[in-house]
């Protein structure tokens, strides 16, 4: 394998291996956020303004590595400066 | 496939350029300014006001009323950062519906901008509440080993911030943009929607935390001791 194909390799495949593994984490982090705040709604639910305000904050923060996830995944596929490199290489070898 | 409006260029004279992530922006500015000069023109202090100004203090009053549940005791001082933060950052979300417009938040450099005016006003509030020698002295708090960890939350923190902020909007915008090569209509319509949620939802976010950390910078957390009864 010559290292253009082992570049896109590594990155399609890293590129789909982040986005998975990184939703499934914070995806149970927030279920199990979720069903907190609701057991505690159903115990106190004049403080519900509270509980779902602090509730939002927590699942903004958990989301965030999610998101961290998906601007790799979305960096490796679009912005790869490895593969922009190849490429400029490849085109000005072909060039001549 | 473009990441970002930083690459909108509508207009280039060597170094300077103009994308439309600084038209959108400034554009945003003006809708704000000029909206709201246009309705604080004539306030009325009794029970008849113009919709408008009934609209601007709903919003104000919620505004104050959060800063408040956060635990800042004088929200007036931090409504004018914190509110600004919140209805830039909501009208910039909200503005997606409009076609042919790219939020600048799903920009890294208008959101780096936002996290660095946040990283500068979080320190500037606390030693405009504390004195600069408590305030140096919350950073070695609770043991002076503590103290390269609580540098290091202060700038993670802002990075979390921006890289936030970002990745939510760049990603609903990238993710419309996918789907209409796909499925054209119906379901792009409904990812626009939930596009829509997340940016307000994101703005919230911001301004909350924002105002939770000025909260921590002023050491709103520890209460006076009270005076001994006397007996």
């Amino acid at each position: 394998m010559d290292s253009m194909t082992l570049i896109a390799v590594a990155s399609i495949v890293t590129a789909g291996l982040t986005t998975g593994f990184g939703c499934m984490g914070p995806a149970l982090g927030e279920g199990r956020a979720v069903a907190t705040a609701l057991t505690a709604l159903a115990q106190q639910p004049d403080a519900s303004a509270t509980i779902t305000r602090t509730l939002f904050v927590g699942l903004a923060m958990i989301e965030s590595t999610a998101i961290y996830c998906f601007v790799v995944s979305m960096i490796l596929i679009f912005a790869n400066p490895f593969w922009n490199h190849v490429i400029a290489q490849a085109t000005t070898a072909a060039a001549k | 496939m473009r990441l970002s409006p930083d690459e909108m260029i509508f207009w280039q004279h060597g170094y300077l350029k103009l994308n439309a992530t600084i038209v959108f922006t400034w554009g945003l500015m003006l809708v704000l300014a000029v909206g709201s000069k246009l309705i604080t023109r004539k306030l009325s202090t009794g029970l008849e006001r113009s919709r408008w100004q009934n609209l601007l203090e709903i919003v104000v009053t919620a505004i104050e009323k959060q800063i408040e549940d956060v635990g800042l005791r004088h929200p007036e001082k931090y409504i004018g950062f914190l509110g600004t933060l919140f209805l830039f950052i909501a009208l910039a979300n909200l503005c997606t519906v409009i076609p042919g417009y790219e939020p600048p938040t799903s920009s890294l450099s208008t959101t780096a901008a936002l996290a660095l005016s946040v990283f500068v006003a979080v320190p500037l509030f606390g030693i405009e509440d504390q004195g600069m020698g408590a305030y140096l002295k919350s950073y070695a708090e609770p043991t002076v080993i503590m103290l390269p960890f609580n540098i290091i939350s202060e700038l993670s923190r802002t990075l979390a911030l921006a890289v936030r902020l970002f990745g939510n909007m760049m990603s609903g915008a990238m993710i419309i943009g996918i789907l209409l090569t796909i499925t054209p209509f119906i379901f792009p319509i409904v990812m626009t929607a939930l596009g829509l949620l997340t940016g307000m939802v994101q703005a919230y976010i911001f301004s909350i935390l924002a105002a939770v950390y000025i909260a921590a910078a002023t050491g709103t957390g520890k209460p006076k001791p009270e005076p001994a009864p006397k007996t």
